[in-house]
């Protein structure tokens, strides 16, 4: 089943009494896969609650699909939670995370034929493991490579058209990314394989101060800024309603500040009105 | 260049070497607002002739954003495992003891709930820390806290078997939840974590009181410790080898002369950390 398009919430162990208490209208929750992935205890009790009152989105953050090669070990547990929980959708990054050590965070890559074809068979090796159809999210990054030959869209489009997967589009990402390396959004998002995409996120971003100007940084601990939301309108009324997750997983708020995000993301879901679509629009 | 020798660049650069080779960036000139969607026009064939390429001080600068990224996320992580070491030697000195750790002990595997097992010796010998000596037990116990919340779950015995163990205690072998631990300390370990709690004032520790402590999740799923003495602490260890009560018993009255371990077990019952009962050979 795919996730209902609706808005839905990164989940917090912070917000589970609100959540319980509240029962929400919330269309999915999401939740980091590596947050769960030990044997017993709270965690499991909290996602079991979860799963049975609300669709189930599992996020993983640890896979490291851009590395050199795929950590087994950890596919395997991933296998584990999702026979577990039989998640609704399951997702991953196009970025790496390990090699050899894992550095916990959302590493770039050049994006040259060879990089294609790693990251298109570790896609396969996963949807493969899980059984199931995966989504790849578009990456925040902050440098570019000499040795990239493929733009980032291209990259996506071909690794879903290759593997079957889906994609997940991150419109803060693309705002980030495009911002800090002074491309067009616009374009970015019209180049997306839009009929591809299984799930949008929003989240906030950083803003850094350099000495020749600032520098975006994807960071999650504030509301979604306001050209963010202006592009994710422009995907909706072009697209219609998709799936579409409020993260904030840093200096996390009270419940009510998290709903209030969700809210303001369905009246834009809710309001989808066609504009003219550029002609090379994929949807 | 292959793709495993790129990241073997990027992860050297982001521990401090050289950036790795084909790193650029570049920007607008002049720099636009992030505080709107910026307004382009030209169609992709078309270069911008307002975009630039940064310096190599630019690039580099962009490249700290992945190195700043990486240190303090570690560092946040460890922190999460330790918040008791962290609130006693506070913020800032953990955040500037943190990265010196990290040079000697990444974490191997994505499962961040694992990591951490070298922290408390690391505590142990650094030397800034020499006048709390103890601290590295509290590193222990936060560690074992840490197993006990994410350990397995297991039903508990009904309260009839433990009426039978109690009735052949020679052959009774109880096993415990995965949840347990018991920790012996040569120093108040149990007294330093709990006066390192939210809320909690920190006093001056008893000099030699050696501590030890039992860890285990209980059934309301909450991770308490209690401070136990050295009979409790023997039997339960006798226990976790597997023995039986009998002879668990005997090594709490050896640990401490008089040891009864009816209040222990009673405390086990309760808490939901007797799993299983054996009669006989292992």
């Amino acid at each position: 089943m795919p996730l209902p398009a609706a808005p839905g919430i990164g989940f917090k162990p912070e917000h589970f009494a609100a959540i319980r208490a509240m029962r929400p209208d919330l269309g999915f929750i999401e939740v980091h896969a590596e947050n769960y992935m030990g044997a017993g205890g709270p965690p499991h009790r909290m996602l079991e609650s979860l799963r049975a009152d609300f669709p189930l989105s599992i996020h993983g953050v640890g896979l490291s699909i851009g590395g050199a090669s795929l950590d087994k070990a950890h596919l395997a547990r991933l296998k584990v939670l999702m026979d577990r929980y039989q998640p609704d959708s399951f997702s991953e990054h196009l970025a790496w995370s390990s090699h050899g050590i894992f550095l916990n965070d959302l590493l770039p890559l050049p994006y040259t034929p060879e990089t294609l074809r790693l990251v298109c068979d570790h896609v396969d090796q996963v949807q493969e493991a899980l059984g199931r159809r995966m989504l790849l999210e578009n990456p925040s990054t902050y440098v570019l490579f000499a040795q990239s030959v493929i733009p980032e869209v291209e990259f996506l489009n071909e690794i879903s058209q290759i593997t079957g997967c889906g994609l997940l589009l991150d419109v803060n990402n693309v705002f980030v990314s495009c911002h800090n390396h002074a491309t067009d959004p616009r374009r970015y998002l019209a180049d997306f394989n839009m009929k591809n995409v299984g799930e949008i996120h929003l989240g906030g971003h950083d803003a850094e101060e350099l000495p020749e100007g600032t520098i975006l940084i994807d960071a999650h601990g504030s509301p979604v800024a306001d050209p963010v939301w202006t592009l994710y309108a422009e995907v909706i009324a072009r697209c219609g309603a998709l799936p579409t997750l409020i993260e904030w997983d840093n200096d996390v708020p009270e419940f009510q500040t998290l709903m209030a995000e969700a809210e303001r993301a369905r009246a834009v879901l809710n309001a989808p009105q066609r504009v003219p679509e550029p002609a090379h629009a994929t949807c | 260049m292959p793709h495993a020798e790129f990241l073997t660049q990027f992860q050297a650069a982001l521990m401090g070497g050289a950036l790795p080779d084909g790193v650029r960036a570049c920007t607008l000139r002049p720099p636009q607002s992030p505080e709107t969607v910026t307004e382009y026009t030209l169609s992709p064939a078309q270069t911008d002739p307002r975009v630039i390429p940064c310096t190599a001080e630019e690039v580099t600068r962009r490249f700290d954003v992945y190195r700043n990224n990486v240190a303090h996320s570690l560092s946040r992580a460890l922190a999460a495992r330790f918040p008791v070491v962290e609130r006693v030697v506070g913020a800032e000195f953990f955040a500037a003891m943190a990265p010196i750790f990290l040079k000697q002990s990444l974490p191997q595997s994505p499962l961040l709930l694992e990591w951490g097992k070298d922290f408390p010796a690391f505590l142990d010998g650094f030397p800034p820390l020499a006048a709390l000596p103890w601290l590295g037990d509290v590193a222990r116990l936060e560690l074992a806290r840490g197993a006990a919340y994410h350990a397995a779950d297991m039903p508990c015995l009904p309260p009839e078997a433990l009426m039978q163990a109690a009735s052949d205690a020679g052959a009774a072998r109880l096993v415990l939840h995965p949840s347990v631990t018991v920790l012996a300390s040569r120093w108040a370990v149990v007294t330093a974590w709990a006066m390192n709690q939210p809320g909690a004032t920190p006093a001056p520790l008893p000099g030699n009181k050696p501590e030890a402590a039992l860890i285990l999740r209980d059934r309301r799923d909450e991770v308490p410790v209690q401070e136990i003495g050295p009979g409790d602490l023997a039997f339960v260890a006798g226990l976790h080898r597997g023995e039986t009560l009998l002879q668990a018993a005997a090594e709490g009255q050896a640990a401490e002369p008089g040891h009864e371990p009816a209040g222990i077990l009673t405390t086990l019952a309760r808490r939901g950390a007797l799993v299983g009962l054996h009669m006989g050979e292992r």
